[in-house]
């Protein structure tokens, strides 16, 4: 008798969200029926996008230059270290400045040559994790996909950056770029995010923009509401070395 | 019908008599203009920007049958289910079907509009299920009992002393009114809860077409919290959020931010796309997309406030608005308060209802300036009025303008009329005025009416030609 109820529910429901997709699609098309002496809008009119948002310059060390004043405004700290060498070095200087106990990263090729022999427990989240460990990191190291000079942001992925949690969780968030991730402005950032995962993109794309921050306490500003109170992003200006 | 005009009266005039309030809310959104026009003025263009914003947005709509044919594809083939929901009953029954079958115990929810338009958070907490805003500024209004004050700034009418009593009182937990020690106090407490949530629901800001990914912008990383770590990720968009190409992000992300929250763009804008791959470390299992009709069909299919569609939801029209500024969000008893709320509520839930809200602006067109999408805001509020006239006549108005009609279609009647408003006025003044019996009591309970003059207009341009 249950299950002859529970059947028919299941029928039911099924009927009806067939019928509320239809009901939407059929109302959309007769409206849009209607529409035909609407034009669209003459494109010929319109500026093109890089015409209308913050301009962005040509010269390469001009574009560091805008990551980094982004940054200043943005209270993120923007590091450019000669090699790998320098960048694990800093790391070090990091570590010994905040104290960290643990830290948690992800098994990217850059970041590896970096943080391994590591001299401190580290936690790896490629191959699962137990979020209650993670959330004892005190910091999160990752890379990234780009840097966009125009905003000040940072793209990464749940597929490059260790997950979606990584980037998020432990209170110091550690970006390990290099020269080359940087890109003019968020036009350009979209293109790659198109070239590189075309046909087969990750579950998460996000652009980060500083450490996290809230303003909703009589709209004064404050840093660390729910993700990073800190950003430090590491740029590796020869990634050979 | 009656009863929500009493309201709305009622509690415009409370607010508005609530000086202490009035002037943080001033206070709060002056600076924010400050900030927005620094902002904006990095732009290279800004009204151009606007122009190419609204012509985008009016494209997606005019083609919003193809594009969300291909939405839907795409999220089905990256693994999302999706669900279709005509009204707000249906979207209600659908989410509550999935949390009862994942037997799902704590709810956590990221910042979203759309699910106060259909009022979630009652319909899941009557069904026992603990259900947690994680915005702050929402969390702080949902332990208040109250729904978000602003579209973007829910808790801005409070001070921090408020904030403080109730994060003693509810969570019993508040060292000082330090705004910064407030966050933290409730950072503490929800970061239990991101971790322990079986179900995290969420909503979007834009819905990209072409690579069938949801949208989200966010300043505090709640809702990458709220995506990440529990097992079932919910996720309720309006169907006019769908725009077609995955570029057209690059001008509406600075666009809402700038608009919306005086920032260049926000801290995290983070796209997403069905569950976790099989080659990622974390992410939900499953992630349902419950695509929410609620009348915008109804509002695509009307000729003229079709354009409504292309709002972003930033609520820079209420930041700027002086109804707003005066009476507050609470006063609208709406889910959507403001210009924007003030336009769409009598269209999307009936002009009977809602009608007064078109009369809660002074036309002034401040909405109109600020709307990043270009909508004409005022006139479709009155718009909203002439069909309000109709639908609702009022027999003295009717009767007031008959009158007026016949005396300005007449020279003779007219040059009487003006003649005579100078003598009636001292009849006004010595019998009804500033009593219950004034017509225009409403008006002058608290203001002087201006003298009519002794010499008309034609008598004093016939002495000066």
């Amino acid at each position: 008798m249950n299950y002859h109820r529970s059947q028919k529910k299941l029928f039911v429901n099924g009927i009806k969200n067939m019928n509320d997709k239809d009901h939407i699609l059929n109302s959309i098309i007769d409206a849009l029926k209607r529409k035909d002496k609407h034009q669209a809008s003459d494109s010929a009119l319109l500026k093109p996008i890089d015409q209308v948002l913050p301009s962005v310059p040509s010269e390469p060390e001009a574009l560091i230059e805008m990551f980094r004043k982004n940054s200043d405004s943005l209270k993120a700290e923007f590091y450019i270290a000669k090699s790998k060498a320098d960048a694990k070095d800093y790391l070090i200087h990091l570590k010994n400045q905040e104290s960290w106990k643990k830290i948690a990263s992800h098994k990217g090729s850059i970041v590896r040559q970096i943080i391994e022999p590591p001299d401190l427990p580290l936690y790896w989240t490629d191959d699962g994790y137990d979020v209650h460990e993670l959330a004892k990191c005190d910091a999160g190291i990752t890379e990234c996909d780009a840097l966009v000079a125009q905003t000040g942001s940072i793209m990464l992925t749940s597929r490059t950056a260790g997950g979606r949690a990584l980037s998020v969780l432990p209170p110091h968030h550690i970006v390990i770029a290099t020269r080359s991730q940087l890109v003019p402005d968020l036009p350009t950032a979209l293109q790659i995010v198109r070239q590189r995962f075309s046909n087969n993109y990750p579950s998460m794309i996000s652009f980060i923009t500083g450490p996290s921050r809230t303003g909703d306490i009589e709209r004064i500003l404050v840093y660390g509401a729910h993700g990073p109170v800190k950003l430090t992003i590491i740029m590796i200006w020869n990634d050979q070395g | 019908m009656k009863s929500n005009v009493k309201n709305f009266k009622a509690a415009a005039l409370k607010s508005s008599s609530d000086l202490t309030r009035r002037r943080l809310i001033l206070n709060a959104l002056r600076n924010f203009e400050v900030t927005r026009n620094q902002k904006q003025a990095l732009f290279q263009d800004w009204g151009a920007a606007r122009e190419l914003a609204a012509a985008k947005k009016w494209d997606a709509i005019l083609n919003l049958d193809k594009n969300i044919e291909l939405f839907t594809k795409k999220l089905e083939s990256n693994g999302a289910k999706v669900h279709w929901a005509k009204d707000a009953e249906s979207a209600r029954s659908i989410i509550l079907q999935i949390i009862q079958e994942k037997k799902a115990k704590l709810i956590v929810k990221s910042k979203s509009m759309t699910s106060e338009e259909i009022h979630l958070n009652d319909t899941l907490t009557r069904a026992g299920f603990d259900t947690l805003e994680t915005d702050l500024g929402e969390f702080i209004v949902q332990l208040r009992g109250e729904g978000p004050f602003h579209i973007v700034f829910p808790a801005m009418h409070l001070t921090r002393g408020e904030i403080r009593e109730l994060f003693q009182s509810k969570l019993g937990d508040a060292p000082s009114d330090d705004p910064e020690a407030l966050t933290m106090v409730a950072r503490r407490f929800l970061r239990e809860k991101y971790i322990k949530a079986d179900i995290g629901i969420t909503g979007a800001n834009f819905a990209v077409a072409e690579t069938g990914m949801i949208s989200i912008t966010e300043n505090e990383g709640n809702a990458r919290l709220v995506s990440a770590l529990p097992r079932t990720m919910i996720t309720l968009v309006g169907i006019e959020k769908i725009i077609p190409r995955l570029d057209d992000l690059a001008l509406f992300l600075p666009m809402l931010a700038t608009a919306g929250a005086g920032q260049l763009i926000s801290c995290y804008n983070t796209l997403y796309s069905g569950p976790r791959r099989p080659d990622e470390p974390d992410g939900p299992s499953e992630h349902h997309v419950i695509l929410l009709d609620n009348g915008r069909t109804k509002v695509l299919a009307d000729p003229v406030a079709c354009d409504l569609l292309r709002c972003i939801r930033c609520g820079n029209c209420l930041n700027v608005c002086p109804v707003f500024r005066n009476i507050g969000g609470h006063s609208y008893g709406a889910a959507y308060c403001g210009p924007i709320g003030s336009v769409l509520m009598p269209i999307i839930a009936g002009i009977e209802q809602w009608y007064h809200l078109s009369y809660a602006s002074s036309l002034c067109g401040a909405c109109t300036e600020a709307c990043p999408v270009k909508i004409d805001l005022h006139h479709h509020l009155l718009k909203n009025r002439r069909t309000a006239a109709k639908t609702i006549p009022v027999w003295w108005q009717k009767l007031a303008f008959k009158i007026f009609n016949l005396f300005a279609c007449s020279p003779v009647l007219w040059r009487l009329m003006s003649k005579s408003g100078w003598f009636l006025q001292f009849f006004y003044v010595w019998s009804v005025k500033g009593t219950c019996l004034d017509p225009a009591y409403p008006w002058t309970k608290t203001r002087e009416l201006p003298p009519i003059a002794k010499e008309t207009f034609r008598e004093w341009y016939k002495k000066h030609e």
